[in-house]
């Protein structure tokens, strides 16, 4: 099936072209960080998660979006999710991959990251996070391909696929609970410290990974000849819209008890992200602007009009992805490391070189994205045609 | 469809081969040594404790004591110095440090910064400008071995909680785990920064986490800590299980807080105020 790949149209290959090219002027960046060390960094003392840990934690909530498509089509036989079910399972695992690509970049000691498997420690979460994560890109990788596969045989998907489905579900939730884990444990970490961060994270995962799919289905009505169906991004867009409420409420509980409680130790992250702190306020205009976007996205999708409007319908999706990045990427690093347990305020921005790093993982990532829903819309063309 | 059904089950059962060689290579290395067992030789002088502690005296601390602490554990340890001069020869070519990304082990702190939500509104003035040495707390319950993903940080039975250099793989969540920003990372290779190397301590390498060891590599040769042989009496170091232990008789005689108890970390670094 891998042979569909490589028969493109021009366009498609200068898409490819330049992600390669993306991805290579991140590796050489990369390749001195490896010989160089995280120095590279903005990294310090102080805050020592940043850009990288902070866009797998986001992308760890587009992966678990996926499972938003799948729950309504395989438990409840939603049939028009029946077209774009397989385009949730691929982004989940172009996702995972991305996820993975940033925890390595993120490792002091890449060499060595066997050494979770050699010395197996059920006592770290990020033992339970690597089963997690492995685990769901597994049966992401093995139910997208077979249903596909079966697809264009036209016969049905061997008869094991329905039960991998049914276990991807709560491992997309496990994922997205892991990873909130991974920072509610901590004890002196007063803005992670809190129950609702892991429905938080799921709410907005569930936001921004069906926000993400509804652009890509404009992308492929536009660059293929497969329809997703109107109908099917209508009912994404509801999802989406539900998310988001539920993710600026949770927030929204988070302010009203580090407010009024008043416990420095909860409320200080809250002052520095959104007000500044001690004269310290880079990340400000950042946060309001993740606000303001998905507040601005929430009501675009709750009145109707707005949210059936096929031109602003992508639009406000994209303020909801951006919105649900700031957030969750920056903000949750920066808020729960700023400031620090001694209560320094040392502030945190990524350098070029993180930067271009990162962007070759999301590079990465695309090409992955790529290849496989080139896959996707050939089969479903060659089946309807 | 078939072929690659086929290729693919060549592949699995070629890695299922050498998954099953690893332990029958292990055993037949183990076999190899024959009955011959190595016996741990224990060194008749080392210190030992049930739980190793530490008691600072506030009350004995100067600038100076604080700075000389720091001074006689960093050097010892090989802890690097980012102010100091490169040995251009040695080390040619070695980029501009980033203060922000220091390396310490213990070190000075205001009242405020060791201990903040405990400073008072009306604070003794003599507070502000107490030279406080922070470091590792060891904590019975540490949250940092909890959280290291390969138990590269580990509690030994004596209460110190130790770092394996080779096996950390950087992953920084230790880090993010301790609520005393006691833990530092390589950001780079330390070597250009340490001015004099001490060849009775591994100097380490860029990429890994390290902190206060509690001068374990002294206790074990029967040699007091380097930070209370430098601290003029403000620091005793001690067993925290024994009653009749000198930091036991501290803690019965003095009013004494611990930074952040109410984490529940339990610890083992206590202070009179």
């Amino acid at each position: 099936m891998l042979d569909i790949a490589i028969k493109g149209s021009k366009n498609y290959w200068l898409w490819i072209l330049l992600l390669l090219a993306v991805i290579g002027a991140g590796t050489i960046a990369y390749i001195d960080q490896f010989m160089n060390g995280l120095m590279i960094t903005g990294m310090s003392r102080d805050v020592t998660w940043g850009f990288y840990i902070a866009n797998f934690t986001f992308l760890v909530g587009v992966a678990a979006g996926g499972v938003m498509v799948v729950i309504p089509y395989y438990l409840h036989d939603y049939e028009r999710f029946h077209r774009i079910t397989i385009l949730g399972e691929f982004l989940a695992v172009a996702s995972l991959i991305m996820c993975l690509l940033f925890i390595i970049v993120d490792l002091g000691q890449p060499t060595r990251m066997l050494n979770v498997l050699l010395y197996p420690t059920p006592h770290s979460m990020l033992f339970y996070d690597m089963i997690v994560l492995n685990g769901y890109l597994f049966l992401n990788i093995v139910v997208g391909w077979k249903v596909l596969e079966a697809e264009r045989s036209q016969v049905e998907p061997d008869w094991w696929v329905k039960p991998l489905v049914y276990l991807s579900i709560p491992f997309a939730i496990s994922i997205h609970t892991v990873t909130a884990f991974l920072y509610c444990g901590l004890p002196g970490r007063g803005f992670w410290l809190t129950a609702i961060l892991a429905p938080r994270f799921l709410a907005s995962a569930f936001a921004a990974g069906p926000a993400f799919l509804i652009i890509l289905c404009y992308i492929i009505r536009k660059f293929t000849k497969f329809d997703p169906g109107w109908e099917a991004i209508q009912t994404l867009s509801k999802i989406v819209c539900y998310a988001i409420i539920a993710n600026i409420f949770f927030f929204l509980c988070e302010v009203f008890v580090a407010v009024y409680s008043g416990i420095p130790s909860h409320l200080s992250h809250l002052k520095y992200l959104f007000f500044g702190y001690h004269g310290h306020n880079m990340m400000v205009p950042w946060m309001w602007t993740a606000f303001i976007l998905m507040g601005l996205g929430a009501i675009f999708l709750v009145i109707p009009n707005l949210r059936n409007n096929h031109t602003l319908l992508p639009i406000t999706c994209a303020m909801i992805f951006i919105g649900a990045w700031i957030d969750k990427a920056l903000g949750m690093i920066a808020g729960g490391f700023i400031p620090s347990p001694l209560h320094h305020v040392t502030e945190y921005a990524p350098t070029g070189k993180e930067i271009l790093i990162a962007l070759a993982v999301w590079a990465t990532g695309f090409l992955v994205l790529t290849i496989l829903y080139k896959l996707a819309t050939t089969v479903k063309e060659e089946v309807r045609g | 469809m078939k072929k690659s059904r086929r290729s693919f089950l060549k592949v699995a059962s070629i890695a299922a081969i050498g998954l099953g060689a690893a332990p029958a290579m292990n055993f037949a290395a183990s076999n190899s040594h024959g009955a011959a067992k190595a016996v741990k030789d224990k060194n008749e002088e080392a210190l030992t404790a049930h739980r190793w502690g530490m008691v600072i005296d506030t009350n004995k601390l100067t600038d100076e004591i604080a700075e000389a602490m720091t001074e006689a554990c960093h050097s010892a340890h090989n802890v690097p110095d980012f102010n100091h001069e490169v040995d251009e020869e040695k080390y040619p070519n070695t980029r501009p440090v980033n203060m922000k990304q220091e390396i310490k082990w213990i070190w000075p702190e205001k009242f405020h910064y060791a201990f903040p939500y405990k400073e008072d509104e009306f604070l003794a003035e003599k507070f502000h400008h107490l030279p406080i040495p922070v470091l590792c707390n060891h904590c019975k319950e540490a949250p940092c071995t909890q959280a290291c993903p390969t138990q590269a940080t580990f509690k030994r039975k004596d209460g110190i909680v130790l770092m394996d250099y080779h096996r950390c793989i950087g992953c920084r969540f230790c880090m993010a785990a301790c609520p005393f920003g006691a833990r530092s990372f390589n950001y780079r290779d330390p070597r250009p920064f340490i001015a004099e190397t001490d060849p009775d301590f591994p100097t380490r390498s860029k990429g890994v986490v390290e902190k206060c060891n509690l001068c374990a590599e002294r206790l074990a040769k029967g040699e007091r800590p380097h930070c209370e042989e430098a601290s003029e009496g403000a620091i005793v170091v001690g067993d925290l299980e024994d009653p009749e232990s000198d930091i036991r008789h501290l803690l019965a005689e003095h009013y004494t807080i611990r930074r952040k108890q109410s984490y529940g970390t339990e610890p083992s670094v206590y202070y009179i105020v």
